[in-house]
């Protein structure tokens, strides 16, 4: 990383060994804080999951044994959920706990939750990946073109789509997708990730249906997963596809006002080259954040299209274990989704700074 | 002089005249934005549904006949019936009075909270300022959806858990525009102006700061109306809100789930409203902030 003087023109004065020092200083610094943002988040998502775990339900022991148990019981398994201590202890213990990945066990599978979520994350991995490979491919160029017809009945049309996505809710969108294009017109297949009679017919390697598969080289399978996942993909995809579409029209309008845009087209540049190599060049460090945002929200958006496609992810074992009281698994599937999307958050935030000669 | 020419005047005589004078520009401002025109007629009609719904609902909400159980729509039943023979327009007219009350219950209390936490951080600065927006942003950097759901688990479903639980995943934001709008003003004039009359912080962040930051917030609120109301719809669905019989609109989906294939028009309906409803807040919050926030308008 270079300073360049005449960003810090007191720099350039002194010796080059200071400011280079100084310059490693500031770093040094700039990494510390970051890293101190990154886990202060952490830390208050811990003490969100343990707020939601412990101290809202009015009784957690009665949770466990039930509203019938014998004081005896009930006093034991109070001490043994050491529910005793001060909560500062316990949230000490609690952060302890999940450092070592131990989530505790669930109610419903009767294995660790840890264990169970490692298990679905790949699936709604799987669907979340492909869902913004398809936001992006289709997002961008709308967003692009409806800025460089900006006024006009497809710039119209492209931000009713972009609102669209902000007020459809996922899990009708779902509905309707599966009762036009798998009852009606039969063009994709059902709710789930493979067809019951080609399941456990390839070796669960990466736990990504599309790789599995193609790495036992089997087609037939490969080509049920693409037909089961290309539904709920594409509307996961729609969402983002909003979002970006949105943010890629206003950065564009953005630079399109910028006078050397003007003087581009003025030299004779053809429009399409003002568009894709002047235009564009310097808004792909924002659209990086921006991709890294929705890719985010595509994880926490598969909660509800998993559930209406009954699709084995994180989304779906969260709802499940909402309806089944089981307090272990909601807590891990929100400590693990709210990980990924700070995590996330994060990367597409440091992404920006190193990309951005502005910022860096 | 007409009353427009008095409402447009260059200098108005009194404080009403110019308070008046400002709505009535903004008001033609949005006259001009045809989306946000939609948009406001939407909402007054879902206003006028909440609040008229026994002149608008044409059979009972709760009570069926089970020998008209799923019938498509006629000119009888407008949108057909549900599984227990309902007629799904008249339920869909009173879950207006439902989604209105999520709504403006979240707003009612999300929107103070924020103003507060977020005028007080910008203005006293300081610690204040870094243990408050510390809170804000790890609230902020939560994923909204699953947070609501994992409040509710813990709080247990129904419609006022699940109103907390939106609430609760919403002030964060409004907390930041609060704080970002008071920073501008913090040090003009004018304040420090009431604060040489002796007048107290607290005196000055409820009377001078807060009514300068709730234009911002209140944009802010109506863009975000959408979104809640997609949550709730959410949290129906998942059968953590409104409980049944209710006809909230997200439960009313969930229920036509299992009659998709067949009986397409009992899931369909009540998705038709929420998105109409949802799209006329987008409309609406899109032209206030193109009309009252001078910055982004013009770019949208």
């Amino acid at each position: 990383m270079s300073i360049e003087p005449a960003i810090e023109p007191g720099a350039a004065a002194k010796p080059p060994a200071a400011s280079r020092a100084k310059a490693g200083r500031r770093l040094a610094i700039s990494v510390g804080a970051f890293a101190l943002t990154i886990a202060f988040t952490f830390l208050g998502l811990l003490a969100i999951t343990f707020f939601i775990g412990r101290v809202i339900p009015i009784d957690p022991v009665l949770a466990v044994v039930g509203d019938r148990a014998p004081q005896a019981v009930y006093e034991r398994v109070r001490l043994e959920m050491g529910l005793d201590r001060p909560l500062i202890v316990q949230f000490v213990s609690y952060v302890g706990d999940v450092a070592t990945g131990n989530l505790g066990q669930s109610v419903t599978t009767g294995r660790p939750v840890i264990s169970d979520l490692a298990r679905v994350f790949p699936a709604t991995l799987e669907m979340a990946t492909l869902g913004i490979i398809i936001g992006v491919a289709l997002g961008v160029p709308m967003g692009v073109w409806a800025a460089a017809r900006q006024g006009s009945i497809t710039d119209q049309v492209i931000r009713v789509v972009g609102l669209l996505g902000y007020s459809v809710p996922a899990f009708w969108l779902g509905l309707i997708g599966l009762l036009l294009f798998y009852a009606r017109l039969q063009w994709v297949a059902g709710p789930g990730r493979l067809d019951i009679f080609y399941d456990g017919l390839v070796p669960t390697v990466t736990g990504l249906m599309l790789v599995d598969s193609l790495l036992a080289g089997n087609w037939t399978v490969f080509k049920n997963a693409v037909s089961h996942l290309v539904l709920p993909a594409s509307i996961l995809g729609f969402f983002s596809l909003a979002y970006i579409a949105r943010m890629t029209r206003s950065f564009m309008l953005d630079q399109l006002s910028q006078e050397y845009v003007t003087t581009a087209r003025v030299k004779g540049v053809p429009e399409r080259a003002v568009i894709w190599r002047h235009a564009f060049r310097p808004i792909r460090v924002p659209l990086i954040t921006v991709i890294g945002l929705s890719y985010a929200g595509l994880l926490e958006g598969s909660v509800m299209i998993e559930t209406v496609f009954s699709w084995p992810g994180i989304g779906n074992y969260l709802t499940s274990a909402l309806l089944n009281a089981d307090m272990n698994a909601v807590l891990g599937a929100t400590l693990v989704i709210g990980a990924v999307f700070i995590g996330i958050n994060k990367v597409s935030d440091v992404l920006y700074r190193v990309l951005d000669p502005r910022a860096r | 002089m007409t009353t427009r020419e008095w409402l447009l005047s260059e200098s108005p005589a009194s404080r009403m005249q110019a308070r008046l004078g400002r709505s009535y520009r903004v008001w033609l401002a949005l006259l001009r934005n045809p989306l946000a025109v939609i948009g406001a007629v939407i909402i007054l009609a879902l206003i006028v549904l909440a609040v008229f719904a026994p002149y608008f609902a044409t059979h009972s909400p709760y009570a069926g006949t089970l020998t008209d159980r799923l019938k498509p729509p006629s000119a009888e039943f407008l949108l057909g019936t549900d599984e227990l023979g309902r007629d799904i327009w008249s339920r869909i007219v009173y879950g207006a009075r439902i989604t209105l009350m999520i709504v403006l219950l979240v707003a009612v209390i999300a929107a103070p909270v924020g103003l507060v936490v977020g005028a007080i951080s910008g203005y006293v600065g300081g610690w204040t300022d870094r243990i408050l927006m510390g809170i804000t942003d790890v609230f902020l950097s939560m994923p909204k959806l699953i947070l609501a759901l994992a409040f509710v688990a813990a709080l247990g479903p129904g419609i006022e858990n699940a109103v907390i639980a939106i609430a609760i995943t919403s002030w964060p934001a409004y907390a930041r525009i609060a704080r970002a709008e008071t920073l501008t003003f913090r040090s003009s004039e004018f304040i420090a102006a009431v604060r040489l009359q002796g007048a107290s912080a607290a005196r000055i962040v409820i009377r001078h700061i807060l009514p300068l930051c709730s234009s911002s917030v209140i944009i802010r609120v109506t863009l975000d109306m959408a979104g809640i109301i997609l949550t709730a719809a959410g949290l129906g669905f998942l059968g953590l809100g409104a409980q049944p019989p209710l006809p909230e609109w997200g439960a009313m989906i969930s229920r036509g789930r299992a009659f998709i294939l067949d009986q397409w028009w009992v899931a369909t309906m009540p998705g038709f409203a929420i998105v109409i409803v949802s799209l006329g807040f987008c409309f609406l919050g899109d032209g206030l902030r193109d009309v009252l926030d001078p910055k982004s308008g013009g770019k949208q």
